[in-house]
Order: C-alpha cells, then structure tokens, then sequence
C-alpha cells in the first residue's frame, strides 16, 4: 500500500473537485492540506470528527436555484446554451450537435471522454459539438483528480471553450467580484485539465481557449446571459502554484511511519477514531492558516485553534503579518514594541518601528 | 492598515479585548437612526425574505416575505417597506436652511437628514440591489405596482450610492464603524461578522458569535441549517405564522446588537469635522430630494462616460479630505502619519514670534518656532506644513536636526508687524505639525454629456423608463 493510501486509511477516498484544487493553489504552502488532498481524505468529516466542523453550508434554497438554472441552460439538448453560444462564439447553426457524456457508465467517462475529444481534434470537419458531463482529469501533486467541467462546447476554427454555470446573477452587466473571480480560478482548472489532456493525445494544447464562457442569469430574472471570461491570468497562478507544490513523495518522507489520518469508520460509516488521538496525528503536519482558509478549507477551524494556541500573527490576516515582516508570534511582536525583548538579526527595522509605535499609542491613549 | 493597527491588534489579541484605534467619533450619528437589518432569500440576487426595522429599539417593525417566490408578496413588502422608510425620510424634508452660494442661486437645505443604519457591508449591497430591482417599476401599465414601490427603489439606490462616498454618513454599516474606531483580536474578514466584533468590544472574545444557534448571521444571508430544518419546512407547510416567528427569531439577536452598538458610538466624543461632513451629506439628500420633487427619472442603470469620471474625481477628493480631517480630529490618527515621519509632534521650546524677512515694503512676518520632538521626521526643508491646533494656519519646514524642528509660520497671524494674539504657540505648549493638508483641489475639468468623445463611446443615450424596465421580471 502506498503511503498517502495509508495516511487515509480504510476510510473511502474523497475525490477532488475544481473548486478544491483552486483553492490549493490559494494557499500552497499548507502542508497540511496538500497531504489531506493528496491522500483523497475527506476534510469536511475529518473536521467534524474532530470538533471543529466547516463554517460553510449551503441553503436548499440555492442548492434548488442552482440546479433549476443549469437545468435550463441545458434542457432540450443545451437548447438554451446554444442560442446564446451561437451569439458569443459565432458557432455555426447547422452543424451543432449534442453528447452527453454521462449515457456511459461513470466508471468509463472519463476514457469515453478522451475519446470522444481526442476525435474531434482530430476531425477534418470541425464539426460543432456540445459536451455535457465530461470527465477530465488532472494529476496533482502526482496524483490524478477527476474532474467535471459544466459543459465543453467544441466549434468551428477547432477551439475548444470551457462552459461554465452559475446562479449568481449579473446586475446590469456586472456581478459580485468575488464571485466571479470563484468562477474563473475555478474554470482555469478545467482549461488547464483540457489543455494536459489534448497535449497527452499529441494536440495543440492551445486548442482550448482561455476565454471560458461564464452563464449566469440576468438582472432579477432566471433568463440566462454568457459572458467571456478571460483566464490566462487564473491560469499562469495556477500552473505556477502547482509546478511550486511541494512534492507529495517529499511531504510524506518526512513523516513518522505509522501516522495515519484513518477515521477508521465503523459498520454504520460513523468515525470510531479517538479525535484527540486524530487531531495528534494532524499536528504532526505543517499547515499555513490565513483568514482565507476560513472561506476555502473544511479544516479552518482546527487550524485557526492551533494559531490561537501558539498565539501566531497568522490570526490576524496576511496584512498585519506582511507587516511585522519576519516576527511570527504575538509574544515576540509585543515584546518587541515594549522593549523587553531585544531584536534578533534582521529584526531591528520592525522592532524601532514597533517600539515608536507603541510610544504613540501611550502617549496619544494617556 | 497601518502598523499601528497592527500593534492594536496584537495587543487586542493579547489582552483578550479589543483596543481603541481613534479618541473620537468619526462619523454622524443621528438622534433618530433608522436601524435596517435586511434578510435575502438565499440563492437569490434580491429577493426579500425580511427585514426588521425602526428608529426606536423597544419597537422594531418586522417585515415578512410569507412565500418568497410569490412576486405579488414580494411588491407588497417593498410597499409595506416603503410605508415605513418614506415617512421617515419624508420627515426631513420640512425643515430647511438657506444657504447662499458664490456664483450660484441660493438652495435650501434641510437642517437635519435621515440616517440608515444596517449591520453590515453586504447589506448595503442589498439595499442598493433592491433598489435597483424596484425603482423602474410603475404605477400603471400590465404589471402595476403600489406607487411607493418604484419612489422607495430610488430611495435605497440614493442610499446605497452615497453610502460609497468616503465620510458620508447617511447609510452607514455597523462592522464598518465599529472596525474604524476599535481594533478586535481576530482579521478584518472576521470582524464583518457583527456579534464577533461586538464580542471583542465588549466582553472579550467568545466561539458562540460564529455559532448560528447562538448568534444567527446579521444578513442578509441566513444560516444555511436554519433555511434546511426551520424555513423550508415551514415554507412547505405554508406557516405564515411560523415564518414569521422563525425570522422573527434570527433577527431579534442582531437588533440588540445594533442598539448596542449605537451606544458604543455614541460613547465617543464626536470628531471636530465630523458636522461639516454630515452638513455636506444634508445638501446631497437635499438636492436628491428636489431632484425627485422635480419630477426627474429613475437613476439610469450605468453611469455615462463623464459621469462616471466627475463621481470617480467627487470620490477621490471626498477620501482625500476625509483622510485629512480624521487626522487633524484625532491625535491617534494622526499618529500613523507620525509613525511615517509625514508628521511631528512636541514641545515649543524656543519662539521668535516677531522674526521677519525681506526689507523695506516686502518685509514679511515669518514667526519661527522650534518643537523638540521623539518623532522620526521625514520631511524636507520647505514643505508646507498644516497644524491641527490651528487649523487655518500655514506654516514651512525650516530645518529638522537632532530632534529639534524649526517651523516657520506663513499664513494665520495677523497682517500686522507682530503676530495676532495666540497666533503662535508659547514655550512650553505641545503643538503638531503634518504636511498633510486638506487644500482645495478644484474639480477636473470634463466635458458635458452631450461632448463625449468617440473614445468614451460618445453622447450617452438620455435614459427613458421604459415599459420592459417595468415589467423586468423579479423572480
């Protein structure tokens, strides 16, 4: 058995999806997460387990509207995606025609998938295609994350365009920045598994554009409205956090033989793992919490207690730690601006800077 | 973020409560605030769930959507809405000022403005969106609406507009307020929650503000296990009661929250400039509210080319002058411009208030001072310095060694041969003086409207309501 199988243990593997391997090249510095990730561990019942379950649920209510949305977008054959694909892309009106990938068993879709792009690249007759539920894969950190992209749409002049929808509406031709930003990290991945799949089949990666098309409703209504989104930015993050990803086989030499991160579930599926024998187990690895985590990682919450206890500035946000430049904990920050502790080499700039700031907040505080 | 927020964090953290970062109140508070907690469906651009409201906090009005996807429910609680917010905006409106204006006819202002007050940044979001999804609806026509509804969308769109312009207080968020005048142990992303900042300020840290059971989110999005297992059952079953009771209760904590919170703010002596901002915000609600007398349309959905620029420069002048007038009201704000060498203060000890230059008809009084300071100044010889003791004083740099800084006075004391009474400190006070100075900066000059250039797409298209912006569905 290979060892990021062992650090999970006889608990079934969680697989990673787009928004996951995103939010790795957020923050991957995190140790902890990549092993997690790498071993197919499932974070979310990892963190419950352990007492500190994710802050982030989502209402029925949009779990409902989302998939009412995509429903529309795609009934009839992705009727609706293809009136709107037509105006953006000037696809060709005759020659579209539709595949659902997912009428195969899931176990083949991802090699029905290759297939069926490695065909169309291949095609004299450029013929325009839409793809629903194709499987991609991607290898992270040595190890292959499948994929679902929303719909691949395949058109005239041989590119490829990565769809992808949405329920957050844009207003008047603008939507929630954050949300969008999401969306694009998040088809930059897709992009970038497409690109490694046609280069794999000996294709021109640059096949696959990197304008995504994001389908969102409009204004206060359900119609839907593309946009073309472009990528290559999200993507250059992307492909350079990954390259920089610390080697998983490096990660996991470092650690003790037996450490695993097993559940070890019961008949009923319930963890039977002691937490404090699990979360033991977890400090044995190095994570890098930052505030964003509480937005992205199932495990924020564990990882934001083991900051408190250590007391370091990683508490309060990336800023406030760019900031104290090199001084990680609180202690030595505030020991530092009292003065009752001297400055080690490299230290003396934040620490004079500390100090006066600390004799202004006195003296205007008296 | 500064580093002496930092440090206030830091020492936030460690003393387990959260520190002060200014002496005093940088924004208006009104006598009679109308606190606003909005709820949104979730999953949903603008649809209303709820909202509690009221300027007194022993009686909040709670509205309710009974059926959220009922379009007709949810025009009847922007009018029922509009039954509670217009009257109080109305309520203003009668007492005004004449102001007189140089190259201008005079206007009236009025002598007091309302003031919104929700929980947090993504309310003001929300009321600007509902705003939007309600001020080109119309009376008349297929789809017709209470005739509040589409003046209320100009309202909230007003509110949330302004509520962008650095300084103005008219729709303020409590997070925001709060974070600007103490800093909590945990980020800036934490601090948006409210009953977590709240902690911080009040009592000291505590888990139960994240736990939705003990603290329900301030909106406008609700916790998604109360939608599962309280709301959705109770849609279902179509409980209007029990809706109602439901929302009622993950509102009630956060209506507290913000009373409290008003006292917090009001504990804190207002800042010196804090009425020259807020006579400002009074003539902005003044001209809206003419505008809207005037019969003039809704707000067009974008901005044209040029009036994207004049509210872009409006709004870089407006932070500007804010930045400058927190600094000069509060000794701790302007700290951070000492800790950046921009600014000095100290002790006079020595004064040579009748040191003049030039001879004869161009001789000038030129008082000179000399502060010692602790302070790390970075400035050059002859940078014009401004000085929160006296504030329509000009003054420049004349040397800075070894701690001592020699200051000469230019401007504010007096056209006679010794300086005015007062006009220069005396030996022994402590003054301040900053290079930051709250100068006029006149506007850009763009062209009108109909003279865009082919560049900015030229003349905007004059905006006219038409029927499919009212029957625009909101679904």
């Amino acid at each position: 058995m290979n060892r990021l199988d062992a650090l999970r243990g006889t608990t079934p593997p969680k697989p990673h999806d787009a928004r996951a391997i995103a939010a790795l090249a957020a923050n991957p510095g995190c140790a902890r997460r990549a092993l997690l990730d790498g071993a197919g561990i499932d974070k979310d019942a990892t963190a419950r387990h352990l007492g500190f379950p994710a802050p982030f649920g989502q209402s029925p209510f949009a779990i409902t509207r989302g998939n009412a949305f995509e429903a529309l977008v795609k009934a009839d054959g992705c009727a609706e995606l293809l009136r709107m694909l037509r105006e953006l892309l000037e696809l060709p009106v005759a020659e579209v025609a539709y595949h659902d990938v997912e009428n195969v068993g899931a176990h083949l879709r991802h090699a029905h998938t290759r297939a069926l792009f490695d065909r169309a690249a291949r095609d004299e007759h450029d013929s325009g295609t839409i793809y629903d539920h194709p499987l991609l894969g991607l290898e992270i950190a040595g190890h292959i994350a499948y994929l679902e992209p929303d719909v691949v749409a395949f058109q005239l002049g041989g590119r490829f365009h990565i769809v992808e929808i949405k329920s957050f509406a844009v207003v008047d031709g603008q939507a929630d920045p954050a949300a969008v930003a999401g969306a694009a990290r998040q088809a930059a991945v897709y992009v970038l598994a497409l690109r490694r799949m046609l280069r794999e089949l000996g294709h021109d990666p640059l096949r696959v554009a990197h304008d995504v098309v994001l389908v969102c409703p409009e204004n206060f209504a359900n119609r839907p409205v593309a946009t073309l989104v472009d990528v290559r930015r999200q993507l250059a993050v992307l492909e350079r956090q990954l390259s920089r990803m610390t080697g998983l086989d490096r990660l996991v030499e470092g650690l003790p033989e037996e450490l695993t991160f097993d559940l070890l579930p019961g008949e009923d599926g319930l963890p039977t793992r002691p937490a404090a024998e699990l979360a033991d187990a977890l400090r044995r690895t190095t994570a890098r919490y930052a505030p964003d985590c509480l937005s992205t990682c199932d495990l924020c919450f564990f990882c934001r207690d083991e900051a408190r206890q250590e007391g370091a500035c990683d508490l309060l946000g990336r800023q406030v730690r760019d900031e104290l430049g090199g001084v990680a904990s609180v202690e030595e920050a505030l020991g530092l601006a009292d003065g009752t502790r001297a400055p080690a080499e490299g230290q003396e700039e934040i620490a004079r800077l500390l100090r006066n700031a600390e004799r202004l907040r006195r003296e205007c505080l008296a | 973020m500064s580093l002496l927020t930092s440090l206030a964090r830091l020492r936030a953290l460690d003393e387990r409560i959260a520190q002060p970062i200014a002496t005093v109140r940088h924004c208006h508070l009104s006598e009679r605030p109308m606190v606003l907690i909005p709820l949104r469906m979730s999953g949903e651009a603008a649809a209303p769930l709820a909202a509690m409201l009221g300027t007194r906090r022993e009686d909040p009005r709670l509205l309710v959507v009974t059926q959220p996807r009922n379009r007709d429910l949810r025009f009847a609680w922007a009018a029922d809405l509009a039954a509670e917010l217009l009257p109080y905006i109305d309520g203003f409106l009668a007492g005004t000022e004449t102001v007189e204006r140089k190259n201008a006819d005079p206007y009236e202002r009025v002598l007091d403005a309302p003031q919104l007050l929700v929980p947090n940044q993504t309310g003001i979001a929300f009321i600007r969106l509902l705003g939007r999804s309600t001020r080109f609806r119309r009376a008349d026509g297929p789809y017709p609406v209470p005739e509040t509804v589409p003046l209320l969308g100009r309202w909230l769109t007003y509110f949330g507009e302004r509520a962008a312009y650095p300084g103005s207080s008219l729709m303020a968020a409590a997070t925001e307020e709060l974070g600007r005048h103490w800093a909590s142990g945990q980020s800036g992303l934490e601090d948006a929650n409210l009953a977590a900042l709240m902690a911080w300020i009040t009592t000291g840290p505590s888990d139960d503000a994240e736990d939705p059971l003990v603290w329900p989110p301030a909106g406008p999005a609700t916790d998604p296990g109360f939608d599962a297992e309280v709301l959705a059952p109770a849609i279902e079953a179509g409980a209007a009661e029990r809706i109602t009771e439901a929302l009622r209760g993950q509102l009630e904590p956060t209506w507290r929250l913000m009373w409290q919170a008003v006292d917090l703010l009001r504990g804190l002596p207002e800042g010196a400039s804090v009425a020259q901002r807020w006579e400002q915000d009074r003539g902005s609600f003044s001209a809206m509210a003419a505008h809207i007398a005037e019969g003039a349309p809704p707000q067009a959905r974008r901005d044209g080319a040029v009036a994207a620029a004049s509210r872009l420069a409006r709004m870089e002048r407006a932070q500007a002058a804010y930045e400058v007038q927190r600094a000069y009201d509060d000794p701790l704000v302007m700290a951070e411009y000492r800790l950046t060498g921009e600014a000095f203060a100290g002790e006079v000890v020595e004064t040579e208030p009748e040191h003049s230059e030039g001879e004869g008809r161009s001789r000038k009084l030129r008082p000179l001072v000399v502060v010692k300071t602790d302070d790390p100044v970075r400035l050059a010889p002859g940078t014009a310095l401004g000085t929160p003791q006296r504030r329509g004083q000009g003054a420049q740099l004349v040397e800075a060694r070894d701690g001592l800084v020699t200051v000469k006075i230019t401007k504010g004391m007096g056209r006679g041969k010794t300086p005015a009474p007062g006009s220069v400190p005396e030996v022994g006070e402590r003054v301040c003086y900053t290079s930051l100075t709250d100068d006029f900066q006149g506007s850009p000059a763009l062209p009108e409207a109909e003279a865009t250039p082919w560049t900015h797409g030229g003349p905007p298209r004059e905006y006219t309501p038409s029927d499919e912006d009212a029957l625009e569905e909101w679904s």
